[in-house]
């Protein structure tokens, strides 16, 4: 875990990341609150904080008694989500680094683009 | 929310000494605690004032609402478990686990046993026969399988191994999960539970200097690290924490950046890294000694 920011925030970003990656598909259960945090070693009221972070979103929600399931069509609005936060997450920080060392924007591109093709 | 604890004003002295000195505090019922300082900082002595072993010089104290001064009705749904503890001539894992039973209401004897088992423990061999980690394990067995609604462990794992410590957050974590109740854990190892902990009280020479809750105090503070001039620049009008230097670097530790400051220290050219909550407590905790030796 990242010393920097709330564990419960990270929680929420993990169960987010398994969702986009079809780890945890729509309409499965998601493991119990206590389950998460036995199995990330944290205190039970942060995973649940986390958890509670997600249901208020309606990326995940309640069925009374059986437990916490994945929303329907909630891979779509997290990938959407995530394409806000791409160019304030990766590409501006790439920008920077890229300018510290004297990379031009079309020295950058062709990077990617020999990226891509490797 | 219902406070199991709450302390107003609180001081214990000893002679000139104020071990606890004015602490004003509420433990809230079903939260994990972690009661972190110093050595000699004041923490087993507040955690007997808790438990009814310690009187109040001033101020006041109640648990479960009422003063826990030989309250049997307060301490039977307390459980203090100690660094130091010590047990009768002649007892054995096994007679612990039995006594223990006439304590605590909620003991549940099957949990112990297969506590026993998991921490190697063996039953029927003199307390004074065991390691110093079979002693404490036979501690922090009695802590988890009382299921007292207010348990305290006062540095409960001298001489356990890092196995025994990963085996003890686990078990701590997992029936806390299935029977919640007020934990206050007491540790220095402060790395290894910051994970665990929902609450934070820090007590120095005596004073509570922090109380809040885990997740405000992550991030709480940051690391900024660079050339000294463009750290000094850029730290001036804070509130600096720790300084460090080495030729021309320096490294600070500020109080929480917002996000425009984080993207202003960046382009300056700023390394910035998250400080620990063991870190921020070390920082805390020797300030005054640094403001004396400059």
């Amino acid at each position: 875990m990242d010393e920097s920011r709330p564990i419960f925030l990270q929680i929420a970003e993990q169960i987010e990341g398994d969702i986009i990656s079809g780890a945890l598909g729509e309409e499965t259960q998601v493991p119990s609150t206590n389950e998460f945090a036995a199995f990330l070693r944290v205190n039970p009221a942060t995973a649940g904080k986390g958890v509670n972070l997600l249901v208020d979103e309606g990326i995940l929600y309640k069925k009374r008694g059986i437990g916490m399931f994945v929303a329907e069509g909630a891979r779509a609005r997290l990938v959407a989500k995530r394409r806000d936060q791409f160019s304030t997450q990766y590409v501006r920080p790439l920008i920077e680094e890229a300018a510290k060392l004297g990379i031009s924007a079309e020295q950058l591109a062709d990077l990617i683009r020999k990226e891509q093709t490797a | 929310m219902t406070a199991v604890v709450e302390v107003d004003g609180l001081t214990r002295k000893f002679g000139s000494l104020a071990a606890v000195n004015d602490a004003t505090f509420r433990v809230e019922q079903n939260q994990i605690y972690g009661l972190l300082g110093r050595n000699g900082a004041g923490k087993t002595t507040l955690m007997q004032l808790l438990t009814g072993q310690q009187f109040a010089s001033e101020g006041s104290i109640r648990v479960f609402g009422e003063n826990p001064v030989e309250n049997a009705q307060v301490l039977q749904n307390t459980c203090f478990i100690k660094e130091s503890q010590k047990y009768p001539e002649d007892f054995q894992p096994r007679h612990v686990f039995k006594s223990a039973a006439w304590f605590f209401p909620n003991w549940d004897a099957d949990f112990a046993a297969e506590l026993a088992t998991e921490f190697r423990v063996p039953l029927k061999r003199k307390m004074k026969k065991l390691s110093r980690g079979q002693v404490s394990a036979v501690g922090v067995i009695v802590g988890l399988a009382s299921r007292a609604p207010l348990t305290f462990f006062d540095e409960p794992y001298l001489g356990l191994d890092a196995v025994a410590r990963q085996l003890f957050y686990d078990r701590l974590l997992e029936d806390f999960g299935e029977h919640p109740r007020s934990i206050i854990l007491s540790t220095h190892l402060i790395d290894e539970v910051s994970n665990l902990l929902e609450h934070v009280l820090v007590i120095d020479d005596g004073r509570i200097i922090i109380d809040a809750p885990a997740d405000d105090l992550r991030g709480s503070a940051t690391n900024v690290v660079g050339p000294a001039a463009a750290v000094e620049k850029f730290v001036a009008a804070r509130t600096v924490l720790h300084r460090d230097g080495i030729g021309g670097l320096a490294s600070v530790t500020v109080a929480a950046l917002t996000p425009a400051e984080v993207s202003t220290a960046r382009s300056a050219g700023l390394e910035l890294s998250p400080v620990s909550l063991q870190q921020l407590i070390i920082r805390m905790t020797t300030e005054k000694e640094m403001e004396q030796s400059a």
